[in-house]
């Protein structure tokens, strides 16, 4: 113990000024220097090995001509400058239309997808806030499709979106008789309404996990101030509730859009490496463009454009929100 | 409980009543057709849907281990999940407790810079990781594509930015005065980690580690890349009931009943630190 009082406090004393210069006071008794750094090594390199790295090769071939051929040295393939990304914006042309329609139907999707998460999630954690019998069990049940493997619920629903045998047709066509014959789920224009129905039921827990953390940090001072006045209690939900959670939807929304926006595995594992027209989300679409007629350089350039998009999207979000926080805070 | 139940009027109970109980059927028709159809006999699952099984039998909870090597699949999803979810809670542990209780220069970046690879699409990097595991087995003979290594490597990324944001935050909501404490009492700095701040932080590392599992159990697009048949992951390993000519539906509703009880069932066991992990750390 005594040596290691020591070597704390000739490592304070012997450090170059610049790395003992006093930081702020509630760090004042810690030492300083390259431990932190030392911490956040690992972190670090990893960081930099799966994330940053990949990304600097990524945009790189985006710029190349990467068919097959070049694969097992993509540093050959010759540069075509921003080739690659003419082709994906050229909207008169197949490839530039596909990657647009496949972009307006992910925005589509993303929209209603996290739309309609945040006000089941929300209204769900809303009604569960108050303590009711069986309230436990059936916040646990709530949790449940967050839990399971996405593979396995959305194969689940893929058997009960099957034409001949599913569980929709049989309820809809057979017992309910809405519609003349049965329908196909998983091909044409319907799929577009599977996937939303899919995901929603998927993503949904999650919205409810943060909100009903979120208001647990409500204090309850509130809500016996606001009963007190006479608040009842869509008067409570409308004026203390729902802005006390302005924070964490912030960040929830954000979260939210971007895992839609970004999702492969559900429709993946939905329509399999050909998605229907309709919903055909853009990281599938991608996968496509890239695996199905190997130009990687075009799969890259469109990767490196869906980056940009979220970036300006995330950017303008937070601006937005950040600045109308601010003007409710003040 | 912070509203008194006396304010609650009628209006609010009801729809509070249909609400809930219109959740729960979405919820649970799924897990009820999962549950059901893995006890059908095949002629239930391949004719016309059936709410009722005609038979009940344990048959296709046999057959899954034959019909596909799903034991491997497990296995293998078990050691990488398993690897994954220690390496990235310790990782996120040290990098969190540095942000947390450390001014150094370059703080602002590491974080936005980290936080932000949560928005790359999965798809940019893919073949970019690809590319660069390959040329580092070739250069170094580390095998990285293809093999249990590479795949945890890179999924104990993908939860490491959302854990270590969390972790901060938890980190945070604990005392200072405690670990300051423990460093002038002679422990060094990872001693006033490991032995003061750790164990005050449980519920976030144990939602963190949840996280992180969750993540690796369920990726299916670097899975569907970077393995090979005997490095296969359930994420994969499942598409095998389907991709023959009988879809044995039956199969593959116990099959995924199966690789599903160990997460489902790890998660209902803890999610009462998640939330409270999530109280502390990401909602703050």
């Amino acid at each position: 113990m005594t040596t290691t009082v020591e070597t704390g406090k000739s490592a304070v004393s012997h450090s170059s000024p610049g790395a003992a210069a006093p930081g702020p006071r509630r760090t004042g008794r810690l030492r300083r220097g390259s431990l932190p750094y030392l911490l956040l090594l690992p972190a670090l390199a990893l960081e930099l090995l799966v994330h940053l790295v990949p990304m600097v090769i990524g945009i790189t071939m985006s710029f190349k001509e990467l068919t097959q051929f070049y694969l097992r040295d993509w540093g050959a393939a010759p540069w075509s400058g921003i080739g690659n990304y003419r082709v994906s914006v050229d909207f008169d042309a197949p490839v530039g239309r596909a990657l647009l329609h496949s972009f307006l139907v992910t925005c589509g999707f993303t929209v209603l997808s996290v739309g309609l998460c945040w006000l089941i999630g929300t209204a769900a954690a809303i009604c569960m806030q108050d303590a009711f019998r069986g309230r436990g069990l059936l916040r646990a049940l709530f949790l449940v499709p967050y839990a399971l493997p996405v593979y396995a619920a959305v194969i689940t629903w893929v058997f009960m979106f099957q034409h001949d045998n599913g569980l929709v047709n049989h309820v809809l066509h057979d017992q309910l008789h809405l519609t003349g014959k049965p329908s196909f789920w998983l091909i044409g224009d319907n799929s577009f309404v599977a996937l939303l129905v899919v995901s929603v039921w998927k993503g949904w827990p999650f919205a409810f996990l943060i909100v009903m953390a979120g208001l647990q940090t409500i204090p309850r001072e509130l809500y016996e101030a606001a009963a007190l006045d006479g608040a009842g209690v869509w008067q409570q939900i409308r004026r203390i509730t729902l802005p006390s959670l302005r924070s964490v939807n912030q960040v929830l929304v954000l979260v939210l859009f971007l895992w839609t926006f970004n999702d492969f595995n559900t429709p993946y594992v939905m329509f399999g490496k050909a998605a229907p027209e309709a919903a055909d989300l853009i990281s599938v679409h991608i996968y496509q463009a890239s695996f199905v007629t190997w130009n990687f350089g075009t799969g890259s350039a469109m990767s490196v454009l869906l980056l940009l998009f979220l970036l300006v999207v995330t950017g303008v979000y937070l601006a937005l929100t950040s600045r109308g926080r601010r003007a409710a805070d003040a | 409980m912070p509203r008194s139940p006396m304010a609650a009027p009628r209006s609010f109970l009801w729809t509070r009543r249909v609400l809930l109980t219109l959740l729960t059927g979405f919820v649970l028709l799924p897990v009820y057709v999962m549950v059901s159809s893995s006890l059908k006999p095949l002629a239930d699952v391949s004719g016309s849907f059936r709410w009722l099984p005609s038979g009940l039998t344990v048959r296709p909870y046999i057959d899954i281990w034959s019909t596909v090597p799903l034991a491997k699949y497990f296995v293998n999803s078990l050691i990488v999940s398993v690897s994954a979810t220690l390496c990235s809670v310790a990782v996120a542990v040290f990098a969190a407790y540095a942000v947390s209780r450390h001014d150094f220069r370059g703080k602002r970046v590491f974080t936005v810079t980290v936080l932000s690879t949560q928005m790359f699409p999965g798809i940019l990097f893919l073949l970019p990781l690809f590319l660069l595991y390959v040329n580092i087995g070739n250069a170094t003979g580390i095998a990285l594509f293809g093999s249990r290594g590479g795949l945890i490597l890179t999924y104990l990324t993908f939860s490491l930015p959302f854990s270590i944001w969390m972790l901060i935050g938890y980190f945070d909501s604990v005392p200072r005065d405690l670990d300051e404490a423990a460093l002038v009492d002679g422990c060094g700095p990872l001693g006033a980690l490991l032995r003061i701040v750790v164990p005050a932080a449980v519920p976030g590392i144990v939602a963190v580690a949840v996280y992180a599992f969750m993540t690796a159990w369920g990726e299916v697009l670097f899975a569907s890349v970077m393995t090979n048949d005997t490095t296969r992951t359930l994420a994969v390993g499942l598409q095998g009931y389907s991709t023959l000519y009988d879809v044995y539906w039956n199969q593959i509703m116990a099959a995924s009943l199966v690789v599903s009880v160990p997460v489902v069932a790890g998660f209902l066991l803890l999610q009462r630190y998640l939330v409270t992990g999530l109280t502390a750390g990401a909602v703050k």
